[in-house]
């Protein structure tokens, strides 16, 4: 029944000096299904799978608005994302409210993740089985972060989590470097084709304008979610692009997107 | 059993339990006639029919045996603070005297602190509030140091901090007993040019921005003057001169004030805390040398 006898207790070590249960919650996040996000020099964009529990049923929102400038994706259990955003808001809020100035995005990071970490010493506790991209945009300009059940948390340039997500990091190590200086046109185009790597190898699913959901935040663009009706201009974007046999070529550069 | 006993005596019992001081306090009260139509509360005696608040002089006497509420009166004082938000930065001016009431107590103290590399915080008022305010605005700014992220308070944030603080003591009916002028000057989004920034909060939490702020006595002989001298173009240097021709003025006509003044500038090169200086003053004016013998209209 047990995997080990040292992974019933969150803050007992085994002798390999692992804590079993917080990698358990790590494995949570690669469970969910896959956000990607990555950042120019001036927006940071996130493309997100939803999935729904049966045919009858809605699909999983995966991207939620933080504040005006930070929203989040999620992967892993939703519910502890939930309670992860709230805590993000209430954060953002008092800070608008003592400082009249929006909360920088490292401060929010920090201080979620330091809430994961609590949780993770605790006997009293279990770690959030939820994996959060942090996207933004605020004095220091567009950041996107990444945080843990562990505690941990990362800055990226580009970066995807969730179950096949492996697919997606690929895409984005191969092309990172061009993000740079994209326009917001060939960032979106760049994260959906990302976030399609995490579906291409199940063949029963694609990308569809109900299971896709896209939020662009930048300069001057306060963080919003495109979904539905909104996001088919974002898919119908890479679906031109396959007809060009460079589409899913290595290294797509920045003019052939824009040629296409 | 309870219900054995006469009611009187549970009465007296009672009565036991309670310190004597407190049943002095309520037959020797000014008002004892009509005692059961007055109630003490928190240093505030309400009388029914009056419908007004009246210290209770209990209080601050101290004789009641309830503390002394020091924090509610200002004891150590500065005057006023006078600062113009010019068009390539804010000037600032203070005069460098503590009063202990009418005593010139600390007569080279500075009302002035620098709160980071593009703000300055300046008061009138009780000036241990003001140390213990700078003191809680320093803990942010070093919290920010200690971040080392990049981000700091802006002088518009700390504007907004100050006035929480504030309001929040406010609230507590202890207030901090400051007029605080913030001066500073905000970067703009995005690489924009900084902007000078000049704002007030009071003991209550009041709070505003203004191109022209005066505290104190200043408020009422320094604020005409400077919104006489003020232009949308005015310039630092004239700024700086506006001021000490204030400060000049406001030595002469008020009594808590000394000749010594420092004043500080905030530009887009940072904060200049300037050097206190000792006034040049002019006493050989006739209204100052017979104005009071001659008996005229004027109170000299």
């Amino acid at each position: 029944m047990f995997r080990n006898q040292y992974d019933t207790d969150i803050t007992t070590y085994s002798p390999q000096g692992r804590l079993h249960q917080v990698e358990y919650a790590m494995e949570a996040v690669k469970q969910g299904s896959a956000v990607v996000g990555l950042r120019s020099n001036t927006h940071v964009v996130m493309a997100t799978l939803k999935r729904s529990a049966s045919e009858l049923a809605s699909h999983q929102k995966k991207l939620s608005v933080i504040d005006d400038h930070i929203g989040v994706a999620i992967a892993g259990l939703t519910a502890d994302a939930r309670v992860l955003s709230r805590f993000m808001r209430t954060e953002c809020l008092n800070h608008k409210y003592v400082y009249e100035e929006p909360l920088a995005l490292s401060r929010l990071a920090l201080s979620v993740a330091d809430k994961c970490q609590v949780s993770t010493q605790r006997a009293s506790k279990r770690p959030y089985g939820v994996g959060l991209l942090i996207a933004g945009y605020d004095q220091t300009g567009p950041h996107l972060f990444q945080t843990c059940p562990s505690g941990n948390y990362y800055e990226y340039m580009a970066m995807a989590i969730g179950s096949r997500s492996q697919g997606a990091k690929t895409y984005l190590e191969r092309t990172f470097e061009q993000y740079k200086d994209c326009s917001l046109e060939e960032l979106t185009k760049h994260a959906v084709i990302a976030l399609r790597e995490t579906v291409s190898s199940s063949k029963d699913t694609e990308l569809t304008s109900e299971n896709t959901a896209v939020s662009i935040v930048g300069k001057g663009t306060k963080f919003t979610i495109y979904e539905d009706d909104e996001v088919k201009p974002y898919l119908a974007a890479i679906e031109s692009d396959d007809t060009e046999p460079a589409a899913d070529a290595p290294p797509a550069d920045s003019t052939a997107m824009t040629d296409a | 059993m309870l219900g054995e006993l006469e009611g009187t005596v549970v009465f007296r019992e009672l009565l036991a339990l309670f310190p004597t001081s407190w049943l002095e306090r309520i037959s020797s009260h000014p008002s004892s006639e009509a005692a059961e139509k007055t109630v003490t509360m928190s240093g505030f005696k309400l009388t029914s029919g009056s419908g007004r608040f009246e210290r209770d002089a209990n209080v601050q006497s101290s004789a009641s045996g309830e503390p002394i509420r020091h924090t509610q009166r200002p004891m150590v004082t500065g005057s006023s603070v006078i600062a113009m938000r010019c068009v390539d930065g804010v000037v600032i001016g203070a005069d460098t005297l503590a009063s202990y009431g009418s005593m010139a107590r600390f007569r080279k103290i500075s009302r002035l602190h620098k709160a980071t590399d593009m703000c300055v915080v300046g008061a009138g008022g009780d000036l241990s509030d003001f140390q213990q305010l700078t003191t809680m605005v320093d803990k942010e700014t070093n919290r920010d140091y200690c971040f080392n992220d990049g981000h700091g308070l802006s002088p518009k944030a700390i504007h907004q901090y100050v006035a929480r603080v504030m309001y929040n003591r406010r609230n507590k009916m202890d207030p901090l007993w400051n007029y605080v002028v913030i001066a500073g000057m905000q970067n703009g989004d995005d690489g924009e040019e900084a902007k000078p920034v000049l704002g007030l909060v009071d003991l209550v939490g009041t709070h505003f921005e203004s191109e022209v702020i005066a505290t104190g006595f200043g408020e009422y002989l320094g604020l005409p003057l400077l919104r006489k001298a003020y232009r949308e173009d005015i310039t630092v240097a004239e700024g700086k001169k506006v001021v000490e021709q204030i400060m000049k003025v406001l030595f002469y006509r008020d009594a808590r004030t000394i000749d010594r003044v420092q004043i500080a500038t905030v530009t887009k090169d940072g904060v200049d805390m300037g050097e206190p200086f000792k006034l040049e003053t002019e006493w050989s004016y006739k209204a100052f040398v017979d104005g009071a013998r001659a008996g005229d209209m004027s109170t000299w």
